[in-house]
């Protein structure tokens, strides 16, 4: 199963509506960089990754979540927060890793 | 050597906006448009900063960049009060789309409807987006 990997902010792209469109059912996504802001709940694109929930595997990146200021914004129900140490296990356990640009 | 200029302020002051349109530290747009605000300052314009779509994340508090080796230039949109950077907008449709308040904001700010906006925009001489 492959790893996608999000770096688009999903109010300005449609990167990541892309990868879902493509996306296989037990795969993994991680948010990273400005892909991030698609991790939260309470805004107009939360239900792009709400309707996949529980089919796809949601990670975002602690990092840069919290270098944009929403540590302590609400995230979206079942998104997993993996640090640069768990990206690497995440590439590692999948089979090839497409990164979405 | 006397400047003139420092005496007497800008021979010419146009009405400058600055339209913040991007995500901080995704891309350098942010920073850039940030220093190009603070060039208008020094030769003392009137000065509109607006932030709408994903450039209201600019201003959202808390930043904490040590994780990602950037610098978090958040804390310099409070200084901007000093360089007599006072009029700040925020596009209150932008805000919404994202769950966002003006509480979760770094500095006080207007917040403009998209109707208020448009014609805050019509009046300016110089307009700079990114």
């Amino acid at each position: 199963m492959l790893l996608h990997t999000v770096n688009k902010s999903p109010f300005e792209r449609n990167t990541l509506e892309s990868c879902l469109r493509v996306c296989e059912d037990g795969a993994g996504i991680l948010l990273i960089e400005d892909g991030v802001y698609g991790a939260l709940d309470n805004t107009v694109v939360a239900d792009l990754i709400k309707k996949r929930m529980g089919n796809i595997k949601f990670y975002v990146l602690g990092p840069d979540v919290d270098a944009r200021g929403l540590g302590n914004q609400t995230m979206i129900d079942g998104i997993e927060t993996v640090d640069f140490g768990g990206f690497v296990d995440l590439v590692e356990k999948h089979s090839a890793t497409q990164s979405w640009l | 050597m006397e400047e003139e200029w420092d005496e007497d302020g800008p021979e010419v002051v146009k009405r400058f906006m600055y339209v913040n349109r991007k995500a901080p530290y995704g891309t350098v747009y942010a920073l850039e448009m940030l220093e190009k605000v603070l060039i208008a300052a020094a030769f003392e314009q009137d000065v509109h900063v607006v932030f709408m779509d994903d450039g209201v994340y600019q201003l959202k508090k808390e930043q904490e960049t040590k994780g990602i080796n950037m610098k978090n230039f958040s804390p310099t949109f409070r200084a901007l009060e000093g360089y007599d950077v006072e009029k700040l907008y925020v596009e209150k449709e932008s805000l919404e789309a994202r769950g966002l308040t003006v509480d979760d904001l770094v500095v006080p700010v207007e917040v403009l409807s998209s109707q208020d906006l448009k014609a805050l925009m019509d009046k300016q001489e110089v307009i700079l987006t990114a």
